[in-house]
């Protein structure tokens, strides 16, 4: 199935486009996700480390089962605290 | 009084009318509001010196977490009407990149819940911040 995986800050500069668009398996898992993503464009690298997902809008682990659909946003690490 | 996210939780592309964010927290029965302004500081943590911070958000998002916070805190603290503006895009020096106001009847639960909004807002609220200073600019991590 094709999911659309939206893309911000870090990684939307690195892979110069907001979206991408990947064929996994029907039932597949965020974890076989991101593996597909990581070896298809592998200019994102290291800043794929330490970055979340979210599926329609929450954070999800990623034993996630994916569905036809879902939207699927990658999370580069947030700026927490430091004043 | 209505408290669909749209008036309550929003990301802006213009500067933050603070004053309404002010008046969607208002209550007969508050005693108190706290309000929070989160402003771009001339420097970053490194000491590097900053021009600009240029703000990016996962707009759908960050505003149904915010919403979530909100309700989080009306879970802990019981009464309490919280409205939450942050604005994206690129802003100066001293500029409100967020305010936060928090209703309620007792000033201290106004002050802590504050307090515990703007923490979880920066720990998990898809909004991302890019440093542009005279030496290069990075996304803060």
């Amino acid at each position: 199935m094709r999911i659309s995986v939206r893309l911000f800050a870090s990684h939307r500069e690195r892979l110069g486009t907001d979206r991408l668009v990947v064929d996994v398996p029907p039932e597949a898992s965020l974890a076989e996700l991101i593996a597909t993503i990581a070896v298809r464009f592998p200019g994102l690298g290291d800043l794929l480390g330490g970055a979340r997902c979210a599926v329609n809008r929450e954070y999800a682990a990623p034993t996630t089962i994916l569905h036809e659909g879902d939207e699927v946003a990658l999370i580069p690490p947030v700026a927490g605290g430091g004043g | 009084m209505a408290t669909e996210i749209g008036q309550r939780f929003q990301v802006v592309d213009h500067p933050i009318d603070a004053e309404d964010v002010v008046r969607r927290v208002r209550d007969p029965g508050n005693g108190a509001v706290c309000v929070f302004y989160g402003v771009v500081r001339d420097h970053a943590l490194s000491g590097r010196q900053t021009s600009f911070l240029e703000y990016e958000a996962y707009r759908e998002m960050a505003e149904a977490k915010m919403a979530e916070i909100a309700e989080d805190i009306r879970r802990r603290w019981g009464i309490a009407h919280v409205a939450m503006t942050h604005r994206v895009g690129r802003l100066g020096v001293g500029e409100p990149s967020v305010v936060i106001a928090v209703g309620t009847p007792h000033r201290k639960q106004a002050f802590e819940a504050c307090e515990y909004a703007i923490d979880r807002l920066k720990a998990e609220v898809p909004i991302w911040k890019k440093e542009i200073g005279p030496d290069g600019e990075e996304w803060v991590e």
